[in-house]
């Protein structure tokens, strides 16, 4: 019995020293327009170099999910990998006309809208994936929207560490306030992806949340 | 999944009240089912109480299925409308209870409209506001 316990005890500990280390599934999500590729590009960009994908003022531009694996994030002297999952925005309406004051064509609209409703039913499906979910919310809008308490929502009842971050907080109508106020009970980091503003204390914030997968 | 139909011209919409005994002994896809053909119906859906997180992401992506099949049909409009979360821990110990004896949120109140009908639901803590198309 006694030398049992002793073989369990050495395989547990001698596994965990060279297992290779786990990759944390980061995802990005949000509602269209919050910056969540501008972000996720921001991360890959500083780590490996290349961007996960296009960004665009016209709502909706990632409409399939896009992932980078093995990203390896060095931070303070600490190191860990992710892999990144950019999500298409979830959204409860998608109107193609919505498209045209873009200058789009009626049909590449209708093909625009289509995408995008696929794309949301694709997010809520990889919500399940997930180790870490990063809700990118733009500052500068009405933090109450009924799409980020749902997925908020649906993150806790699956028990997934979840990040608020406030995007955009170089423009001037952007209030980190507004975003704290609604989710007093999540941590709130303000950033600007396309300006690289305030990353360190988002690093920060993830790294804590990922010990606690 | 909903029978494909066609919402044809907006010409007038009704509020339609659904008290919470209405759906709590439904199965989650036969809730999502009927709040849909209510507000198919052009109907702006007054639902008493709250569905479960899951149930709500079930309806965003049912929702999206059904653009483009249902000719005019362009999303729904959501909004739920909880406590403010200022219960402290009794309180919402006793919450808890409650909902568990009753099967839900019966505290909250859930607004859901055709796109169509619905422009948009502005809400901060202090109040909610619809806005129509006209």
């Amino acid at each position: 019995m006694a030398i049992k316990i002793f073989k369990k005890f050495f395989k547990k500990f001698f596994s965990g020293i060279f297992k290779e280390k786990k990759e944390v599934k980061l995802g990005f999500y949000g509602p269209p327009n919050a910056g969540k590729t501008s972000l996720a590009n921001r991360i890959c960009k500083d780590f490996i170099g290349e961007e996960i994908g296009t960004v665009s003022k016209i709502p909706h531009e990632t409409r399939k999910i896009q992932f980078k694996e093995k990203v390896v994030i060095e931070y303070k002297g600490k190191k860990m990998i992710f892999k990144m999952i950019d999500t298409p925005g979830i959204a409860t309406r998608i109107d193609y006309e919505d498209f045209l004051k873009y200058k789009m064509s009626r049909a590449d609209a209708k093909k625009r809208a289509k995408e995008a409703t696929q794309g949301v039913v694709e997010s809520i499906k990889w919500l399940d994936d997930m180790d870490i979910v990063v809700i990118v919310l733009d500052a500068s809008e009405n933090p109450y929207n009924q799409v980020n308490i749902t997925i908020i929502g649906n993150l806790v009842a699956r028990k997934i560490p979840v990040l608020i971050v406030a995007n955009k907080v170089d423009l001037r109508k952007a209030d980190i306030r507004k975003v704290e106020a609604a989710f007093p009970e999540y941590g709130v980091v303000g950033i600007s992806a396309k300006y690289g503003k305030n990353l360190e204390e988002f690093y920060d914030a993830i790294f804590k949340l990922s010990n606690k997968i | 999944m909903v029978k494909k139909k066609d919402l044809g011209k907006i010409k007038g919409f009704t509020i339609r009240f659904l008290p919470y005994s209405e759906i709590r002994t439904l199965s989650s896809n036969e809730r999502i089912k009927k709040i849909l053909d209510i507000v198919l119906g052009n109907n702006l859906l007054i639902l008493q109480g709250k569905l479960m997180p899951d149930e709500e992401t079930r309806l965003i992506g049912d929702t999206m299925a059904m653009i483009g099949h249902v000719k005019n049909f362009r999303g729904i409009e959501l909004a739920v409308i909880t406590g403010n979360g200022d219960e402290g821990f009794f309180g919402k110990m006793k919450k808890g209870v409650v909902e568990a004896l009753t099967g839900g949120d019966l505290g909250a109140i859930t607004i859901i409209g055709p796109a169509t009908i619905v422009k948009e639901i502005k809400r901060n803590p202090r109040k909610i506001e619809l806005l129509l198309n006209n």
